[in-house]
């Protein structure tokens, strides 16, 4: 048992990290589901969408060799659509409410189609928006993930000339650095933050974290509003004994780190154990796997009743071979040398609903022992407390307090993760929408 | 089981479908595999002067994904030698003497030309010939084809030709580009043809390439109208073999149906409407002769479970069903009902009464799912709702009559019955 690199061959990390949700490889084949669409009215995949795509125009689009017209249609709703056909749970969004659900039919491949569409727009480079003439206006939006990219275009599209600030060598936030390395390739990414930019009027500086080389007052001061769109970094601790431990990694980083490096670089244990059943916990669990973990473990206090991630994630996870163990809660992280050796389980049983309206896990006292060498933290993220503090912005917990999508200082705006703790990359492309929206109406263009 | 053998005009068939006379029936080789795979009988493709063919033929309307809804050709008669189709015509009656072997005929416009055709293919030993007095293309401009077909006295008298020389049964197939199929089929039908076939083609262009600009189908940078078929031109066939029915000159002879005819269904529907058999091309066009396997079953399941023993029993069932506007009933009324355990809130009822008809269906915003319900009040009783949704008897029409009596326009004046009463 040792946590080691490189465990697989070229060919089999190739194979392992390959396109989960391949695209139709014709167009015939894009046409045969297109075609099956109904075209509803007032579609119920439309407004289950966040950014409400307006899914059966954009389809129909297909069908009348209109591409560039239905790449238009989704990305003016949702300008990381192409991201999104690659990353949303779409099973619990549109293709969860397509009506052949209710006929138990087989739903529309949305996502497909939408990746169809803005796939080619993206080969193509169509130009599909125009930016109107500079308004003389200037933001500053704090953060290149989804919100911040969103809001940026919407602004940008309006004659106001942005500016980005990110912290890391590459936009796209958390679709760069937390999600999955077979649902989307890091230069898959590149390109699309790339076409978003190609409207103009957009600038990114990279390599600029607020609170370190960047100040709020400062932003306030040379711009005429701000949008904060931070999102959210700390995984939450397990605050367990043993944490320390060498071998014990949050699934932030450790997906961070496959995103950054060549998975043959990527250092993952034996026996890992993975704390947590949304979806990042899935993306890091099945991606330990793909890297050569010859067991993962997944821990969840609850049952599947309660989980966070959909079904069709959950299956993944169970093709993949990762054990799945409901109502088990971490007690303690055990280790020699500094290094994890053990994981004491406590078993958990169903108590009363809690603050989320799901029934809480309660300990029953009763605990097992896990063989393991790495330990994958998962148990969701934590929102910068300690930044948005320091700035004077009121705060929950850390999620920023938002009134019409601006803060308690004047002209500083936020949306996305930072607001609401962490939703999908579409809440946080709908968010941007909503705040550029707002910074419009205060910079009175 | 159910005896679906047909005779038309004496002539014997194992079942009512033909392969009308075009390029599936050109040749021994299609012809033999047609019978192989159980076609009752064959319009052998037009036979007369020589000609030459253009390269492309053929072109398509394509629907919704679904391949050659409608489909058309600028394709002349048989390009081929005479004497070979002669020939092979008579091989192939004697391999299937059970089957039916009509020949198409399309001779120059003079009796000698139409005697001496006729003297050459009754050699065969064919059953029985059509005239094609329907091509839209090409012949026309000879004078022939629907140039014969849409002038009744031209018709009339080419006929005549033919009755004085034939020893077999003659049928005189139609053309559709007319305003009326009446005229000239009572004209042949006093000039003795034996039996009437309908419909030839449709004038038509199927399309223009966006990117040519040339229409289809494409000949070196041009195009002519081509020869309309397929499932797309099925009602006005239909309609069009239901004025030949309901025509008292017109309906003392047997008409072959033709027109779109893909299906058993399609064929009972031909039947009903007074076919005696029916000819079919596209559909075979497009999927191969073995779709006669299904007609052949289908119908004889349709008949067994109606009780119809032969053919005779259903054909021409229809006809009075069909009627002139006056005679309909104005007290009958029907009005939709939505089945909220069958709808699946696709809301394409709504958007169509809502946008287009009678502002008839209420709806109840949900998330994501709305409720869909019939304003009954307001309903015209129209159908189209129920022919939008995508679910099967999800909407029904009830009856709902507004009296009991039966009161058509022409009563309903007389009586000085209110008008606009919505």
């Amino acid at each position: 048992m040792a946590i080691l690199s490189n465990r697989l061959s070229k060919e089999q990390f190739e194979k392992n990290f390959s396109d989960i949700h391949p695209p139709f490889e014709t167009k015939d084949a894009a046409l045969v589901e297109a075609n099956r669409c109904l075209f509803c009215y007032d579609a119920p995949c439309m407004k289950s969408c966040p950014t409400s795509i307006d899914v059966p125009k954009f389809i129909k689009q297909i069908t009348t060799d209109n591409v560039k017209g239905s790449a238009h249609t989704i990305l003016s709703s949702n300008i990381m659509g192409a991201g999104c056909s690659k990353v949303c749970p779409v099973e619990k969004l549109c293709e969860g409410a397509c009506v052949y659900n209710l006929m138990d039919e087989d739903p529309i491949p949305i996502a497909k189609l939408q990746r169809y569409s803005t796939e080619m727009a993206m080969q193509k480079k169509w130009l599909l928006f125009k930016r109107k003439e500079s308004k003389g206006k200037k933001v500053a939006v704090v953060g290149a993930g989804p919100a911040g990219l969103s809001c940026a275009h919407v602004l940008s599209r309006e004659g106001i000339d942005v500016t980005v600030y990110e912290k890391e060598k590459q936009g796209g936030g958390l679709m760069t650095y937390g999600i999955a390395a077979y649902k989307v390739s890091p230069q898959f990414c590149e390109d699309e933050v790339n076409y978003i930019l190609s409207i103009g009027g957009i600038t990114i500086k990279y390599e600029q974290e607020l609170g370190k080389n960047i100040q709020l007052s400062d932003l306030k001061k040379d711009y005429d509003a701000v949008y904060m769109a931070i999102g959210v970094g700390l995984a939450r601790k397990l605050e367990i004994p043993g944490e320390q431990l060498e071998g014990v990694v949050d699934a932030i980083s450790f997906i961070y780190e496959i995103r950054n490096s060549g998975f043959n670089k990527v250092a993952v244990g034996d026996k890992v154990v993975v704390i947590g059943m949304g979806m990042t916990a899935i993306d890091a669990a099945t991606q330990a796997k793909r890297l050569g973990a010859s067991e993962v473990t997944m821990l969840y206090r609850r049952t599947q009743e309660e989980m966070p991630c959909t079904e069709v994630e959950l299956n993944i996870a169970k093709l993949d071979g990762c054990e799945i163990v409901w109502l088990a809660a971490p007690k303690e992280i055990k280790g020699a040398d500094g290094k994890v050796n053990e994981m004491v389980v406590e078993k958990m049983k169903l108590g009363e609903p809690d603050a989320s309206g799901r029934r809480s896990p309660v300990a029953t006292g009763e605990t097992f022992t896990l063989n393991v060498d790495m330990v994958i933290k998962a148990a969701g993220q934590m929102p910068y407390q300690e930044l948005v503090a320091a700035n004077q912005l009121e705060n929950n917990g850390g999620k920023l307090k938002v009134s019409n999508n601006q803060t308690n200082l004047k002209g500083v705006f936020a949306g996305g993760d930072c607001v609401n703790g962490g939703k999908e990359v579409v809440d946080a492309v709908q968010a941007g929408k909503d705040g550029a929206v707002e910074i419009l109406k205060f910079l009175n263009v | 089981m159910a005896d679906i053998s047909s005779i038309f005009l004496g002539i014997k068939s194992p079942n009512p479908f033909w392969l009308a006379s075009a390029p599936p029936t050109d040749k021994k080789i299609n012809v033999l595999r047609a019978f192989e795979a159980g076609w009752g009988g064959v319009v052998w493709k037009t036979l007369g002067s020589q000609v030459k063919n253009v390269s492309s033929r053929y072109s398509a309307v394509n629907y919704g994904g679904h391949k050659v809804m409608g489909f058309n050709n600028i394709e002349l008669i048989s390009d081929r030698p005479l004497a070979i189709n002669l020939k092979e015509i008579e091989e192939c009656i004697k391999l299937f003497p059970d089957r039916a072997m009509i020949v198409s005929l399309m001779a120059d416009n003079n009796k000698e030309s139409w005697h001496d055709l006729i003297k050459k293919v009754e050699d065969t030993g064919a059953h029985g010939f059509e005239l094609n007095f329907g091509c839209p293309h090409g012949m026309t401009e000879r004078g022939m084809g629907a140039a014969v077909g849409q002038d009744p006295e031209i018709a009339k008298m080419v006929v005549e030709w033919v009755m004085e020389k034939a020893t077999i049964p003659v049928i005189t197939k139609l053309t559709p580009n007319v305003h009326s199929v009446v005229p000239t089929g009572k004209a042949v039908v006093e000039a003795g043809t034996n039996a009437l076939s309908l419909i030839n083609t449709i004038q038509s262009v199927t399309g223009v390439d966006l990117d040519t600009l040339v229409p289809n189908p494409y000949v070196d940078g041009k195009s002519v109208f081509g020869g309309y078929c397929g499932p797309a031109v099925k009602p006005i066939a239909l309609k069009m073999l239901t004025t030949i029915a309901q025509n008292e000159v017109t309906n003392k002879v047997p008409v072959s149906g033709i027109g779109g005819v893909s299906t058993w269904k399609d064929a009972v529907e031909f039947m009903l409407l007074g076919a005696s058999n029916v000819q079919v091309c596209t559909a075979a066009m497009k999927h191969g002769f073995r779709i006669v396997e299904d007609m052949c079953e289908g119908l004889n399941n349709w008949m067994d479970e109606k009780g119809y023993n032969k053919l005779e029993d259903f054909i021409g069932k229809s006809v009075q069903n069909i009627v002139h506007w006056e005679d309909l009933d104005i007290n009958y009324h029907h009005i939709a009902n939505i089945n909220q355990d069958k709808c699946i809130h696709c809301g394409l009822c709504y958007i169509a009464c809502e946008d287009t008809s009678h502002q008839s269906i209420n709806l109840d915003f949900g998330k994501p799912y709305n409720t869909y319900s019939i304003k009954e009040e307001e309903c015209v009783g129209c159908n189209l709702c129920q022919l939008v949704c995508p679910v099967s008897d999800c909407i029904t029409m009830v009856e709902n009559r507004i009296a009991p009596e039966h009161v058509n326009w022409i009563e309903y004046q007389k009586r000085g019955l209110p008008l606009n009463d919505h």
